[in-house]
């Protein structure tokens, strides 16, 4: 049976999520070997038990994983805050996945597609306690543009003529709403959950709105017969 | 800010020029595309417009990094 870390043990390390087996070697071994993915998503369906908790155990090492890429993120937190995290994720995955098990469709490995919920979930958590002592301040204004770049003796004309455009269209061609989703994301690096949740709104939202406002800056950079290249 | 600084910034403000899926569907769609990666299928042509929103979303691509990585390691197991 699967070697767990324990569950109040400080946040495990890469080395002891390692050691949890991997789905491969969880079939290779006794009695979960019977079960496949087919079988196993049947097992779900019924609520089984068994099938339930070597999911949660699939879930835990992925949201553990996770935490332990990220952690460098938190390093103002304790271990044991950052293995709360992961369990927290991984319930929350857990509840997620077996509300969505008629979505998979079996275009990937099942353990693929169970493995981004815990991913999703701890991932979101760790940036959102990463920014929590933090203020984001929604500024239209806020951004000073590409300040120098002008008088830069390296700065050929049209390069020149291209960072003032993209300043001046930020300025004048999005909304409000566009401009403060722009510089919060793209200038000033908060992370799209944590925005998400400070505007009480979703991911897909607060990314359409990107979308939508970049897609608005290059029309504008295009009209003016700019190319924004990169050189 | 110099030049490479500057580059950043623009790519960051415009984001990708090719068409791109959004963060929903990316997340529908990452399990078929890591999978399709790590089995050397043509990914780009199974999910188009993967590519280009993982290089305009930071989180999707982190995402996106965690599960390509978490299913080579058990592969690599």
């Amino acid at each position: 049976m699967a070697r767990r870390v324990a569950k109040h043990s400080v946040i495990a390390t890469v080395a002891e999520i390692e050691a949890i087996p991997s789905p491969m070697e969880l079939r290779r071994s006794g009695s979960a070997a019977a079960h496949d993915d087919a079988a196993w998503i049947n097992d779900l369906r019924q609520r089984d038990g068994a099938a339930i908790d070597r999911l949660h155990a699939l879930l835990l090492r992925a949201s553990r994983f996770e935490v332990s890429r990220r952690r460098s993120s938190l390093s103002f937190v304790r271990g044991e805050e950052l293995d709360d995290v992961a369990m927290q994720a991984a319930g929350d995955a857990l509840v997620a996945v077996l509300a969505k098990l008629d979505d998979f469709r079996g275009e990937s490995r099942f353990t693929t597609w169970v493995y981004k919920f815990a991913l999703l979930e701890a991932g979101v958590r760790v940036r959102r306690r990463a920014w929590q002592e933090r203020e984001v301040v929604l500024d239209p204004e806020g951004w000073g543009g590409f300040a120098d770049a002008g008088e830069r003796p390296d700065t050929a004309a049209e390069r020149s003529e291209l960072v003032t455009a993209i300043g001046e269209c930020i300025a004048h061609e999005l909304t409000l709403h566009q401009r403060q989703v722009l510089i919060a994301l793209a200038i000033d690096g908060v992370p799209i959950d944590v925005l998400a949740e400070r505007m009480t709104t979703t991911r897909g939202a607060l990314y359409k709105t990107l979308h939508d406002a970049r897609r608005r800056l290059r029309a504008r950079l295009a009209e003016r017969g700019l190319s924004p290249e990169l050189s | 800010m110099t030049r490479s600084d500057e580059n950043r910034t623009i790519a960051r403000l415009l984001g990708p020029a090719e068409p791109e899926i959004l963060c929903d569907e990316c997340f529908e769609q990452l399990d078929v595309y890591v999978d399709a990666e790590l089995r050397h299928a043509d990914a780009d042509a199974m999910v188009p417009g993967m590519r280009a929103h993982l290089e305009g979303c930071p989180t999707c691509s982190e995402e996106y990094e965690s599960l390509r990585a978490l299913v080579q390691q058990d592969s690599q197991r």
